[in-house]
Formats: C-alpha cells, sequence, structure tokens
C-alpha cells in the first residue's frame, strides 16, 4: 500500500432508511437516534436499536457542537488534502466528518468544533462537517 | 470444543512473485494450491475441504473448486479482508474435529499491483447502512490507520520514532530475503523523514503493494503424523470483532484485544512463552496495537516495545514478520494473512532464512485485523506449536 490514491466513491444518499438525516442537513440539522425504550444514543442510524434491539428508534435534532476525537490529513502529491476526523459530539456518538475552514497544522484532539452544512460536490448531498468554534 | 492439537498445518508455499503481469487470479490460486500440495507431499485428490475468501475470483470456492478440479465435502469463504486466512486455518481445525474433512485446503492470491488497482473500493454496494455515512468525507485506507496513530499518540506519548522501529525491525529482516519488495535496510530517520501519507503515517509507514499469494495445508493428527514435513500443531484459535459500537467509538484497542486471549487460553501458554510471532503490518500501527492487545505489553506501552530494535531476530526479544512482513516482502490481494501464517510454519520447521532463524522456535503466534482499524474490523489469532 505504497501510494495514496483517490477517495473512495461515494454511495449515493438519501436510502429510505435515513432519508431525515439528509433533508434535515439541508436545513442545516443535525440527527442521530435516539431509542425510546432503552434511552441510549446511537450513530449511524438505523430503524432498530443496536443497543437492544428495539424498532422504537426516534431521530434526536443535536447542537452540532462537539469536540476533535482523532483526525488526519491526506496529503496529495505533497500538499494537505481533505481532513477526515471523528467527532464525539456533546450527546455522546462519534460521527465521520471532515474538518473544514481550519490549517490542518493548527488541530488538535479535544479540540471544540461545531457543523456547517455544506456541498462538497454541486451534484452531492448537503453534509455535516465540522469547524473550529 | 477445544482444538488444541485437533489438526496441523502440514503444507504451505508462497508464489515467489511480486507482481503478476501474465498470471490470472484464478491462475495464482492455482499455483499456490500446487505448491503447498507439493510441499505437503500429498495430491490433489487427498483435499477434501477448500476454504478461500473474497480474493477469489468469480463465485468464490464455488468457482474456485471447479477451476482446480476438487472434490470436496466441506467448504466455507469465510470473508473478513486480510485476517480470512487466519479464521480459515481455525475454522478447518474445527472441519476437523467435527469429522466434515480430513485434509483442507486455505488459498489466498490476488494482483492489484499489475491490475493497476488504487485502494479504491468498487462500486459500493447500495444496500450497506454504513457507507453513506462515511464515504461521502473521502476516508482513504491510510486515514483509518492514521487516526489510531494519531489517538494513541494523544493518550500514551507514543512518538512517530517508535513507530518507524516496527518500519526498521522489518527491514532488517527483509535483507535476507530474495523475494522481498523492499530489501534494503532503513533507519528510523529514514522512516520519519519519507514523504506523509496521511498523518502521522509516512510513506514507510505503509506496507507494500504486491501480487502473488499462499497457500497453506490443515490435516487431521494422524495424517499429519504419516507426512514427511514436520508438522506444526493448531493450539490455539480466537476471532473478534470491533466495528464502531453504536457510536461509542474507541480508537485505542483493536478486536485482537479479545481474540488474542481466547487463543492463549485454548493454547493453555501466554504471551511470555511465545518465541515468534507473525504480525498483520498494514502499516506500523497496526503492529503496535496488537503488540498491546495480544499481551506482549500493556496498554499504551506498544511504542517503548518496540524501540531499540526489540522487534529484531537475534537483537530484541520478540522476533517478528522475520521474511519482512507486508511493509517490506509481500502484502499479496492486499491481504496479509496469508504470509503471517507462512512464515510462523517456516520459523516453527526451522526453514526460516538462516539470518533470521529463531533458534529452538517451538512456539509461535499468527495473527491478524482484516478490514479498517479505525471502523470494522475482524481480527483473527492463532497459536501455533511444533511437536
Ligand atoms: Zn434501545
Amino acid at each position: 500500500m505504497a501510494d495514496v490514491k483517490k477517495a473512495r466513491p461515494e454511495p449515493k444518499p438519501p436510502q429510505m432508511d435515513v432519508e431525515a438525516f439528509w433533508t434535515a442537513a439541508e436545513r442545516e440539522e443535525l440527527l442521530i437516534k435516539e431509542c425510546q425504550d432503552c434511552g441510549e444514543p446511537h450513530f449511524y442510524p438505523r430503524m432498530v436499536c443496536p443497543h437492544c434491539l428495539s424498532d422504537r428508534v426516534e431521530w434526536k435534532a443535536v447542537s452540532g457542537r462537539g469536540e476533535i476525537y482523532s483526525y488526519s490529513t491526506l496529503m496529495r502529491k505533497g500538499q494537505p488534502g481533505h481532513t477526515i476526523a471523528f467527532v464525539r459530539l456533546e450527546e455522546g456518538v462519534t460521527l465521520m466528518s471532515n474538518i473544514v475552514d481550519a490549517d490542518p497544522q493548527g488541530l488538535s484532539i479535544g479540540q471544540p468544533v461545531r457543523a456547517v452544512f455544506r456541498k462538497l460536490k454541486e451534484d452531492g448531498p448537503t453534509l455535516p462537517l465540522f469547524i473550529p468554534v | 470444543m477445544t482444538l488444541n492439537g485437533k489438526a496441523y498445518i502440514v503444507g504451505a508455499y508462497e508464489h515467489p512473485t511480486r507482481r503478476a503481469d501474465d498470471i490470472s487470479v484464478a491462475r495464482l490460486h492455482a499455483e499456490v494450491a500446487k505448491g503447498a500440495l507439493e510441499d505437503a507431499g500429498l495430491s490433489k485428490s487427498d483435499i477434501d475441504g477448500y476454504f478461500c475468501a473474497g480474493d477469489a475470483p468469480g463465485l468464490g470456492a464455488t468457482s474456485m473448486v471447479e477451476y482446480l478440479g476438487l472434490n470436496v465435502r466441506h467448504v466455507d469463504t469465510t470473508e473478513c479482508g486480510g485476517s480470512a486466512p487466519i479464521l480459515h486455518v481455525a475454522h478447518a481445525a474445527e472441519a476437523i474435529a467435527a469429522g466434515r474433512c480430513n485434509i483442507a485446503l486455505v488459498t489466498l492470491a490476488g494482483r492489484p499491483r499489475a491490475a493497476g488497482a488504487s485502494l479504491v473500493l468498487k462500486a459500493p454496494d447500495p444496500d450497506a447502512p454504513d457507507l453513506p455515512f462515511e464515504l461521502p468525507f473521502g476516508p482513504a485506507t491510510q486515514n483509518l490507520y492514521a487516526m489510531v496513530a494519531r489517538r494513541h499518540m494523544h493518550e500514551f506519548g507514543t512518538t512517530s520514532e517508535q513507530l518507524a522501529w516496527i518500519k526498521v525491525a522489518a527491514s532488517q529482516h527483509a535483507q535476507h530475503n530474495p523475494h522481498a519488495m523492499l530489501r534494503n535496510p532503513v533507519t528510523v530517520e529514514e522512516v520519519v523523514n519519507s514523504p506523509m501519507i496521511s498523518d502521522p503515517l509516512h510513506r514507510l509507514d505503509c506496507c507494500v503493494m504486491s501480487d502473488g499469494g499462499g497457500a497453506v495445508i490443515v490435516a487431521r493428527p494422524e495424517i499429519a503424523a504419516q507426512l514427511r514435513r514436520p508438522a506444526v500443531k493448531v493450539m490455539g484459535a480466537g476471532e473478534a470483532q470491533k466495528d464502531g459500537q453504536a457510536g461509542q467509538i474507541d480508537l485505542t484497542y483493536s478486536a485482537a484485544a479479545w481474540s488474542g486471549p481466547a487463543a492463549f487460553e485454548m493454547a493453555g501458554v501466554t504471551p511470555g512463552d511465545i518465541k515468534y510471532a507473525s504480525l498483520y503490518d498494514s502499516f506500523t500501527i497496526t503492529v503496535l496495537i496488537q503488540l498491546e492487545d495480544l499481551g506482549f505489553c500493556i496498554k499504551g506501552e506498544g511504542g517503548r516495545f518496540v524501540a531499540d530494535g526489540n522487534l529484531i531476530s537475534g537483537h530484541g526479544r520478540l522476533p517478528f514478520n522475520t521474511d519482512g512482513g507486508g511493509l517490506c516482502n509481500n502484502h499479496p490481494a492486499n491481504r496479509g494473512g496469508m504470509t503471517k501464517i507462512i512464515e510462523a510454519v517456516r520459523q516453527l520447521r526451522g526453514e526460516a532464512a538462516s539470518a533470521v532463524q529463531v533458534p529452538n522456535c517451538d512456539l509461535a503466534i499468527a495473527s491478524g485485523i482484516g478490514g479498517a482499524l479505525a471502523s470494522r474490523h475482524t481480527a483473527g489469532t492463532i497459536i501455533l506449536g511444533r511437536e
């Protein structure tokens, strides 16, 4: 695995189970799922709770605030490309995203971030990305 | 049911090629199968069980059983990426113990390098529930190991120099392997000064990309006893998965934290008893995490454990990947599990390169991580012994 290759192709959200997530992103709202039986949140969103298999899982709008759990910037032709991160939300779940509008050299684990909503491609979905606060 | 002593590895073969411009994937599988049979002193008609994973072409075992003209009564196509052959050896031992087969063939092969393949996935499964929440952000495989390295550095103070020692050790071994892709020993400075790929991982923290493959043959004890080659006993096995855990992500450990203890318990040995370790080395961090999770050192001490050449045969306390590993020798089909088993077999037979052969090597481990370290992966661990 000596060479950096292009990023993987994208699937085409929305899927039927999670369409609400993507339409919420278009109105700049971040959703996770929370179980009405065991009370636990989860991410990525499913139709059954991965903690207890209950189907009483409801969408929950979250603050979009969190902190960087870990991150890495992929180099392209010697220049920093996009920065992948795991962001731990205040509400307790961690999700994969990009850190944008920031010098990758200035980032650190534990740094507070907040969600912003943008398309990375003209014909792509609106995505929850994160910027340092 | 314990698998300890229920089956033996009686044949092993690593394809010598590292670039298969003119050899198809099916033919590579056939060539490694033939090599392992010749090594074992068996013939094709002796095989009654066949194991392969997602690297096999077509419909997997169904296609390869036909191509090879096998007549089997047991097949297993467990697919979990690069660790699959390690699980296959354990599953073969189970099948033998259960009377489902007597002599099992396990093959792995591929030609990503000749095919000009990138690490780009094929068009993703539109029904995959997880990928829509990951792929739009463009994670490369390298990112998914680099984020583990970054978190390890943050939690435990691990350094790039310590990770570099893992590549240094592999390169010290690879210089004695005429088939290795990278045969020149490298220094810590050369590793940390190689181009950054996905920070904090450098180019020399990454494994090679190569074509080729390998095969092993697993047999019932009574059959192993009649064969000419030194028999390698399967003593313990464990497998486990770790993933996004519903959003409760913790990158400080891998599924080897579960597969390892299970394998050691079955074998009735401890990490301190192990003379040689084959550890999956897609990246340097993969090795470091496994060393901790398998119990060779406590969590967080991996950086100090690997420093100062501690993984170099004849020098340090735990010789590892004496063929040069995936970091320097071979990572066929982007899957390192088979070559991990094969080098452990060589060590236990006393057939490793003389400069790296561990004296009186009677107990070895082979452990692998298939999938991606930071997201979802399956670990397989086997403990092997010489009679
Ligand atoms: Zn629940």
